[in-house]
């Protein structure tokens, strides 16, 4: 008899974590290994990765970025992986920026003399929100909620990068992206209409020019709470920085306290798929979310009671 | 910032700049007609010197020292607010990312903490084959002549537990470091070409 594939067949995907989700995103990374455990998508971690060099490779040269990348490319294609995951945008643009480069016949033998190893490019690199959106689906993951964020008013904040620019990214729209809206719905929250879903938050320039740091991630905090929503939810670690570890810096620049967390998408459907918080690394927000976590647990208490 | 500046455009063009901007970008900068969007939906014209649809222009006039000396494009965080609105597909930041190359090839750096800060980055990289978070901060901080960059957010980040005090060193950075070394080479080879 014929065994039919379903679309619960295990998925094998090569993971990039990149090195923010080893430091100050480490609970981006607690979280994404969680909930893919409980989608059944296997992640392989890529063997010895190495940092794709982000912006300041970029802004180097995108042929030296793009050799970095393909570094972990080459070694995800070795082991047998059509498609790599990582959950940072900044590093999926490297990624995606050597397969371009790659292609490139202009550039194809600059890099391969780089790289100096194997490698043919067939291998697509998508975010861990394009394979939650995309090959996962929402309506299997709605499938699988057992425990709804009903009551939850979230305001969800993409970002630059995730889609955008659309020819490269390839994946939401570049001004209005849907995909976090639609996950959050399906897992039962009220999700906030956010004018600022693609404004930048200041960057990488925490460091070297905080104030502008200060100003536009004060601008995103101001508007999310003006909406009513109890947390921002986001899928970039830099984002995420900005917004959760760099807010006393904001307060300060704003003379008031925003006091709103800023919580990752792989984090919220875990809550929503079951998974307990202390797999999830909420405790390692900054701003902390205690309030909607209670919120999220007593009703599924309530709804529990109420079953039996 | 300041925003008024006079240019005897006549005296200082540069034609082989314009050349050299389309062919490293990949992008027709003569097809820019001005109509503003890129700087409309620039979250940073707060603090450039020119904001970004000037600096299309200036690339257009040849204005090579004008463009290459801006704070703009060191400024600029890459976004896609401005390649995403192009009515005429240009990509708006891959050419301001050109702009930040050429600029740190010829030495006119008008943001040097930036580029600092680019540089540890990439040195901390080919060392140990992956960003050495804890390290990179302190030296760019002394180097910057900042030494108190970001200390208020030490104590939060050491009781997350989410500093490592020691460097990840991975087992490729030989490879990592060769990548740069190769990469390097090829450089001086293009240089020596070009003269």
């Amino acid at each position: 008899m014929r065994i039919e594939r379903t679309k619960r067949m295990k998925k094998r995907v090569a993971y990039y974590q990149g090195c923010s989700l080893e430091g100050l995103a480490v609970e981006y990374d607690i979280s994404t290994r969680s909930v893919c455990k409980a989608l059944d998508v296997e992640l392989v971690e890529i063997p010895d990765w190495n940092c794709c060099g982000s912006t300041p490779a970029h802004s180097h040269d995108p042929l030296l970025s793009a050799a970095l990348a393909g570094r972990n490319l080459a070694i995800a294609e070795k082991i047998g992986c059509e498609t790599v995951m990582t959950p940072c945008p900044g590093c999926l643009k490297s990624l995606k920026g050597a397969l371009q480069v790659f292609h490139n016949e202009r550039e194809h033998d600059s890099f391969m003399q780089l790289l100096a190893m194997p490698f043919a490019g067939e291998i697509k690199a998508i975010s861990v929100l394009q394979l939650l959106y995309e090959t996962v689906g929402a309506d299997q993951i709605l499938q699988r909620i057992t425990r709804p964020l009903i009551d939850l008013v979230l305001a969800p904040y993409y970002g630059c990068l995730l889609s955008r620019p659309a020819q490269f990214a390839q994946f939401d729209d570049p001004e209005n992206p849907v995909s976090m809206d639609e996950l959050l719905s399906s897992a039962g929250a009220t999700v906030v209409d956010f004018p600022y879903k693609t404004e930048c938050c200041g960057a990488t320039y925490g460091v070297t020019r905080n104030e502008i740091v200060a100003k536009l991630t004060g601008r995103i905090l101001d508007m999310a709470l003006s909406l009513g929503a109890q947390a921002i939810v986001v899928a970039c670690p830099l984002c995420q920085q900005n917004l959760d570890l760099r807010q006393s810096q904001v307060d300060r620049h704003w003379k008031r306290r925003f006091d709103i967390p800023a919580v990752y998408i792989t984090q919220l459907l875990g809550l929503a798929l079951g998974i307990e918080p202390e797999r999830l690394g909420l405790d390692k927000l900054f701003v902390k979310p205690d309030f909607f976590l209670k919120l999220s647990l007593n009703h599924s208490e309530q709804m529990k009671e109420a079953q039996s | 910032m300041e925003r008024i500046h006079t240019l005897a455009i006549q005296e200082s063009c540069d034609t082989d700049f314009v050349r050299k901007v389309e062919e490293a970008s990949g992008q027709k900068v003569s097809k820019c007609y001005q109509c503003g969007n890129c700087s409309a939906s620039c979250a940073y014209t707060q603090v450039y010197d020119y904001p970004v649809n000037q600096i299309m222009r200036l690339v257009q006039l040849g204005q090579k020292e004008a463009v290459l000396q801006s704070h703009s494009i060191w400024l600029c965080a890459a976004c896609q607010a401005c390649t995403t609105r192009c009515p005429n597909n240009l990509d708006v930041a891959r050419i301001m990312e050109t702009l930040r190359i050429m600029s740190r090839q010829e030495n006119k750096v008008a943001e040097k903490d930036i580029e600092l800060f680019y540089r540890e980055f990439l040195g901390s990289v080919k060392t140990f084959g992956r960003v050495f978070e804890a390290g990179l901060l302190p030296i760019f901080s002394l180097k910057a002549g900042k030494p108190f960059t970001d200390m208020d957010l030490a104590p939060q980040v050491i009781k997350k537990g989410k500093l490592a005090f020691l460097p990840h060193r991975i087992k490729g950075r030989k490879q990592v470091a060769e990548i740069f070394a190769r990469f390097e080479a090829q450089q001086k080879n293009r240089k020596t070409e070009a003269e």
